[in-house]
């Protein structure tokens, strides 16, 4: 049986957002390694002495260094969403009752409430004192 | 009446060294799907156009095709909602064409029977095997698969690299894995370890989100990751 395979293209990725946005997210591993050993020559820096630490800092209040800060947190984000995303097709199944997970919910949200509303009440009544 | 271009990929290995779009305009009513509209060219425009088709009711899995680029069943995606078009219809992504939109799908089967995707009991029981709801929650979505090879369509790591066993093949060996009534585990653990198992997949999500049936099939593979590890590691101490 004569058939015709189509070729894929090095750019299969563009075609489609949902490929786009999966190679976004691989292409954002990247720059989180680049991040993680901005940090590394830092804790090195630390480790030569102050005086050289001190550069360090200096040269990260640099405008293109702050950039940088901004474009990879952004980028962290991002990256950070899609975990969320893929975790629930990773890990194992929870040993809990659909009811459990939707009363933790519950509850967590309630906690939060309080949390929130008690901070702010707080706040209120240091701002009278 | 409204009409709309559909524009087909055709493929006649007789007379075709390579495959060429085709346009036809097509008269439809607001109920019509993309199968019926491929119908009506077969009909009364053009009847050497080739697909397939049963159920056109979204259970047998024949008429999925690309439709403007995203794996679909033609049956259960409706001309309105493509208004005012053009349509682009082709034959599923992955896959060698025979004809038209019909595609070759015996990698697949053939991927099908290596992962023995069919229940290998555990030891012989008098009766009926019992099993609770609970333990057919387990498995229960991935049942629901119809082969339709949409999952496939989807994926870029099968596109790129064909010995990938692939989505639908690894859901439905799962499916058997994580039913309590089955002992066959460790002879799918041989599919699932090997190289082109479940570690050719990266995770990209396409499979499960073109799913016609709600099957997760990232996610049967992902959860064979953990079994693959585990059983990697674990033969260290076995020894």
């Amino acid at each position: 049986m004569r058939t015709y395979r189509r070729p894929v293209s090095g750019l299969w990725w563009t075609r489609n957002p949902f490929y786009l946005w999966y190679m976004l997210r691989e292409l954002s591993s990247v720059l989180l390694v680049i991040y993680a050993l901005t940090l590394l020559v830092g804790l090195a820096r630390l480790v030569q002495g102050v005086v050289r630490y001190e550069d360090w800092l200096e040269s990260l209040s640099r405008p293109g260094a702050v950039a940088f800060h901004v474009f990879t947190f952004i980028v962290v984000l991002y990256h950070a969403w899609t975990w969320f995303k893929v975790m629930p097709k990773t890990l194992p199944r929870l040993p809990l009752s659909n009811g459990a997970i939707v009363l933790s919910g519950v509850v967590a949200a309630l906690a939060a409430s309080l949390a929130l509303f008690g901070a702010v009440y707080l706040a209120g009544l240091w701002s009278l004192l | 009446m409204r009409t709309i271009r559909i524009e087909c990929l055709r493929y006649h290995p007789e007379t075709d060294a390579e495959p060429h779009w085709q346009t036809y305009e097509v008269p439809f009513t607001d109920d019509m799907s993309v199968l019926q509209g491929l119908q009506h060219i077969k009909d009364h425009l053009d009847g050497s156009l080739t697909f397939r088709w049963s159920c056109r009711m979204a259970i047998c899995g024949s008429c999925g095709a690309m439709v403007d680029g995203v794996p679909k069943l033609t049956c259960e995606t409706f001309l309105r909602d493509l208004y005012p078009g053009p349509v682009r219809i082709e034959a599923l992504n992955n896959f060698p064409i025979v004809r038209d939109l019909a595609i070759d799908q015996s990698d697949f089967l053939e991927k099908l029977q290596g992962v023995k995707a069919h229940l290998i009991p555990r030891e012989k029981e008098e009766g009926a095997y019992v099993q609770t709801p609970k333990q057919m929650d387990e498995y229960y979505q991935y049942s629901k698969c119809i082969n339709c090879l949409l999952c496939y369509a989807a994926c870029p790591q099968y596109g790129l690299n064909e010995k990938f066993t692939g989505p639908a093949a690894i859901a439905l060996a799962h499916r058997y894995n994580a039913d309590s009534r089955d002992a066959g585990k460790a002879e799918r653990l041989e599919v699932f370890n090997a190289e082109d198992g479940v570690w050719g997949c990266t995770l990209v999500g396409y499979c499960s989100e073109v799913c016609p049936k709600e099957v997760d099939p990232a996610r049967a593979v992902n959860q064979n990751k953990i079994e693959s590890a585990k059983d990697y590691f674990l033969r260290f101490l076995r020894k």
